[in-house]
């Protein structure tokens, strides 16, 4: 702080406030309405006060959305996107970084040039490739004239939700970015003391990343729970659905009873994990964020 | 062979880095690059839609397509609501930043509760909306009728934009708050000292040394704002709006699910997903000026 001026300080903390306000006032009514009966939601003026069925509600919605299976379904998929998203991440790092192979250029503009086409693009097609991943093999075996059926399903699975997410050039060039600051004595030491590749990765590329794996697995982790369109495409079988998915399902449609009481309280639950996340990984998340943009 | 970005000490082992690669190449070569050719294959093509038939014809699909008053709209809407989120999200970002870096006592507390929506996910903020904002259970609608303003997205095309709009900014406003805040701190606080010995008050400082310090920051975060409510709005829509009322909300992204999965179209709907990667890769370009101008290769 250079100097003292009161004024500007109380505009300052007047227009933070107004922000905090400006985001809780959506999250304070979802609470307001998910504590409510749904005759009381109907009432005009609606409720501006919290009522006394939030519990009643949080296990009414519970049981309507199925968030319990639900909830596991999301947690398998975002652990497993951002988890593999690092993995192979760091590994086609330390390959373009770290070895000096025909191709090396070829590989790494291959990688960064999936940049360009997220998913929502090429909906349709990678939604036939998920459907059926041995497609580009029936191709190869029509074209030479072999007579085979090749059919690999991966819609309403696990794999299905993930591994078409899990490819990433931001994390990619992330890691390449912070292998190209590690001091190049470690890799000559380790060398001199005969260590092979996979070693020196192992015992001293990664436990010097692991700062930067823990920011992008807060950010990767919130990306793969909050997924819509995806699991909105793959998944035809309910129980497969993520809760993102299932809160969808819950939200009141022209023709239905309006259940909002129940589909905001529902809300809130979903969005409960990230927000947690997001609060006690401040730090680590602001870190990576700003990383990961550079 | 080029050495760009490749450590001095490095390995020559030939067939270790194949493998190391070839988990990423494999999941970009099935999901990425196959789908992004079979879209530029099927939008040179008429199929039908229980398969079997199809016929080539060139840019038949594409001459169809921005011919059609439909798709027209759709650009004018996603351009209309990429600006005005864009503007919506840069200006209000700016001012909390801007504040956040003034305060000292509760500046924990306030980005804490600001940051909140980034682990919303955009169809949840769009559900919020939709409820405050619903003209018959929503107390924001209230409110409104209250004042005498008559709402109703679900009739009014205008209504709908706005809502969309509001809910798509309310939830990115945390992402470009972040990137500024981190931008303000690093302006060197030298010269903030400098000018204000000569007299500069905190917010012609902010505007003539600040501001044009974080340029390449605000650039950058234009650029992904762009990204943003080009791909990522599909959810708020698909909750809040459904595209409608008489396509007010229908985003391109939106457009290209509903021609291939509701309507089968597949042929216009490729189209739009080749376009629409024509695009994408405009926007990466742009993104990666910034980056180049950023990263020193030869650390």
């Amino acid at each position: 702080m250079v100097e003292r001026t009161r004024g500007i300080d109380l505009v300052c903390h007047g227009i933070l406030i107004l922000g905090g306000l400006m985001v809780c006032v959506p999250i304070y009514f979802a609470f307001v309405v998910g504590s409510h009966t749904v005759s009381e939601v109907l009432t005009i003026p609606p409720p501006w006060l919290p009522g006394t069925e939030f519990f009643a509600n949080v296990a009414t919605a519970w049981q309507k959305g199925n968030l319990g299976r639900l909830f596991v379904n999301s947690f398998i998929v975002a652990v497993g996107i951002a988890g593999g998203k690092i993995a192979v991440s760091l590994l086609s790092a330390f390959a373009v970084t770290y070895f000096r192979f025909h191709f090396r250029m070829v590989a790494f503009w291959a990688i960064f040039v999936s940049l360009m086409l997220p998913v929502e693009v090429r909906i349709l097609p990678t939604y036939e490739a998920v459907a059926n991943v041995a497609l580009p093999l029936q191709w190869l075996a029509d074209v030479a004239g072999i007579e085979v059926t090749l059919d690999w399903n991966m819609m309403n699975s696990y794999g299905g939700l993930i591994l078409p997410l899990i490819a990433s050039a931001t994390a990619t060039f992330l890691f390449r970015q912070f292998f190209l600051t590690v001091p190049e004595e470690l890799c000559e030491a380790a060398r001199i003391d005969g260590c092979s590749p996979l070693r020196f990765f192992r015992s001293i590329l990664l436990p010097l990343s692991l700062s930067n794996i823990a920011a992008l697995a807060i950010i990767l982790f919130l990306y793969g729970w909050n997924q819509y369109l995806w699991p909105l495409l793959f998944t035809t079988d309910k129980s497969m659905a993520t809760a993102v998915i299932g809160l969808k399902n819950l939200i009141p449609q022209a023709d239905m009873e309006p259940a909002w009481n129940i589909a905001m309280n529902a809300a809130l639950l979903v969005m409960l994990p990230p927000v947690v996340v997001v609060v006690a990984l401040q730090r680590w998340l602001v870190r990576g964020l700003v990383d990961s943009g550079k | 062979m080029s050495t760009a970005g490749l450590k001095r000490a490095h390995y020559k082992e030939g067939w270790i880095p194949l493998l190391l690669l070839l988990p990423q190449l494999l999941v970009l070569l099935l999901f990425f690059f196959i789908p992004a050719l079979r879209a530029l294959s099927q939008s040179f093509v008429i199929t039908d839609p229980f398969g079997g038939n199809f016929q080539f014809v060139w840019f038949d699909n594409f001459r169809a397509l921005l011919a059609s008053p439909e798709y027209r709209s759709s650009v004018g809407v996603t351009v209309w609501f990429t600006l005005a989120q864009n503007a919506l999200t840069i200006f209000i970002a700016l001012v909390f930043a801007f504040a956040t870096d003034r305060v000292v006592r509760g500046r924990g507390l306030y980005r804490t509760v600001i940051l909140l929506p980034y682990a919303i996910a955009p169809v949840i903020a769009g559900i919020l909306w939709a409820f405050l904002f619903n003209p018959y259970v929503g107390p924001l609608a209230f409110v409104l009728k209250g004042m005498g303003i008559a709402w109703d997205p679900n009739r009014s095309g205008v209504d709908a934009f706005l809502l969309v709009t509001l809910a798509a900014s309310w939830k990115h406003i945390c992402y470009d708050y972040i990137f500024l805040v981190a931008a303000l701190m690093a302006v060197p606080p030298s010269l903030l000292e400098a000018a204000a010995v000569d007299g500069a008050g905190p917010v012609l400082r902010f505007f003539k040394i600040a501001l044009p310090m974080i340029g390449p920051t605000i650039f950058f975060l234009v650029a992904m704002n762009f990204v943003y409510g080009f791909f990522e709005t599909f959810a708020i829509v698909d909750a809040v709006t459904h595209g409608g009322p008489g396509g007010a909300t229908m985003i391109l992204v939106y457009k290209v699910y509903i021609d291939g999965f509701v309507h089968i179209n597949l042929g216009s709907s490729a189209a739009q997903s080749v376009l629409m990667m024509i695009f994408a890769l405009a926007l990466t370009v742009v993104q990666f000026r910034y980056v180049e101008r950023n990263v020193n290769y030869d650390v």
